[in-house]
């Protein structure tokens, strides 16, 4: 059972179509997946799921860094962990590293710097974001569009990061989430 | 929140604005009448009947003309909101986007300009389901255009129901054509939805062919009790 982390600013918001059900619409017909919002989650309850994704949300929407303290348990639960868009930006602040301004609205092309289960080569994305996330020592970059960090691996752990989009164009990077065994 | 709803009088905004209304306070109504019949952001066909469906609705309307040139028309859209924000106090905006990456992009950045929220409660719709649910909520739906092979005249002006549906998967099948429209085969204009107080009669319409894409003109509408 794969869990969908709804990042919006509150549960079962007009944004949940399209940053939440747009996710689940890829992964569900591969793994049963289910849904909760950020300030639902219970620690005790995040070790019965397979994976966790946690979503993207609207640019204005700010609501879930002030509660970074809901996701301490990035680091130490041994799951695979997808944050897309806001989700990496949250995962990078949990780990201490901090978000670097970089606006991005629209289709723009990334490229790939290091090899990974989840995509490869120089493709083109959807981007909706004010901030990626600091050079660090302790993800890798995965793929990067000029100065701006697309999508980050962590160097010990199967967590993964991508500041774009692939639940409007390259839902692939969510299905290879969701069907890689050995990450 | 305080929300302004992008608004052409057709079947996804309509919905969109019906989903928005569920969750938030939708305080107004945006249009852009372009005169361009190509326009990659706007609905054409009937947008004038957008004034009936605000009084049906009991909405107020901000309505701007446009020449409807690919750049400038974004201009004159954003000329629109930032209206609705000084008029109405809108904090956030409502697309009726359901894949148009192109549309979705372009709404965003005018709404982080304006410092407004900006939703898309369509986005990445099943369409079969969209249509079906559609029905489910009693929306009338008629087709004020369609601009692919193989649909013909006959389509003008016919109501949206299961059938036509039907019709449409099969035709996306075969053809390949979108089932809701989204790549602009079809237009739409919504005659009866659940948030109107009134409904929109048709008094005077007439369907133009023009070998190979045609259009459901309404001359002369209406508001007539549900």
């Amino acid at each position: 059972m794969i869990l969908i982390v709804d990042m919006n600013w509150k549960k079962d918001s007009l944004a949940f179509n399209e940053f939440v059900q747009s996710i689940v619409n890829i992964v569900k017909p591969l793994e049963d997946c289910t849904v909760k919002h950020y300030m639902e989650l219970r620690i005790s309850e995040l070790e019965m799921f397979s994976k966790i994704i946690l979503s993207g949300n609207a640019l204005k929407d700010s609501q879930v860094f002030e509660h970074i303290d809901k996701f301490s348990w990035i680091k130490t639960l041994n799951c695979p962990i997808l944050g897309v868009d806001t989700g990496m930006q949250i995962i990078s602040l949990v780990f201490g590293i901090p978000l670097m301004s970089c606006r991005q609205i629209g289709i723009t092309e990334v490229q790939t710097v290091k090899d990974n289960p989840l995509f490869e080569g120089t493709f083109n994305v959807y981007t909706l974001h004010n901030y990626s996330v600091s050079p660090s020592e302790t993800f890798d970059v995965m793929a990067q569009t000029g100065k701006c960090i697309q999508a980050i691996k962590h160097k010990q752990k199967n967590i993964y990061g991508v500041l774009f989009h692939p639940e409007v164009r390259n839902s692939h990077v969510l299905e290879q989430f969701v069907v890689f065994k050995k990450m | 929140m305080k929300l302004g709803v992008l608004f052409s009088g057709g079947k996804d905004s309509m919905l969109a604005l019906h989903l928005a209304a569920e969750k938030e306070q939708v305080t107004c109504l945006i249009t852009v009448v372009s005169k361009n019949k190509e326009s990659y952001m706007f609905h054409t066909p009937n947008v004038g009947i957008t004034e009936l469906q605000a009084q049906a609705l009991e909405l107020p309307l901000i309505s701007v003309d446009t020449e409807g040139h690919k750049e400038k028309e974004l201009c004159d859209l954003e000329k629109a909101v930032l209206q609705a924000k000084t008029q109405y106090g809108i904090e956030g905006v409502v697309t009726g986007a359901v894949e148009s990456v192109y549309q979705a992009t372009r709404v965003q950045r005018i709404c982080n300009r304006l410092c407004l929220w900006c939703f898309n409660p369509l986005w990445k719709y099943n369409q079969k389901a969209l249509l079906e649910e559609l029905l489910e909520r009693r929306f009338k739906v008629v087709i004020s255009g369609v601009f692919a092979y193989p649909l013909n005249a006959l389509w003008l002006g016919k109501q949206l129901d299961q059938g036509m549906i039907e019709q449409l998967s099969k035709l996306s099948e075969t053809y390949g054509i979108s089932v809701t429209g989204e790549g602009g085969e079809i237009e739409t204009t919504v005659l009866d939805a659940p948030m109107f107080k009134q409904k929109v009669e048709v008094i005077d319409f007439e369907s133009i062919w023009n070998y190979t894409s045609g259009v459901y003109v309404i001359n002369k509408a209406r508001l007539a009790p549900k």
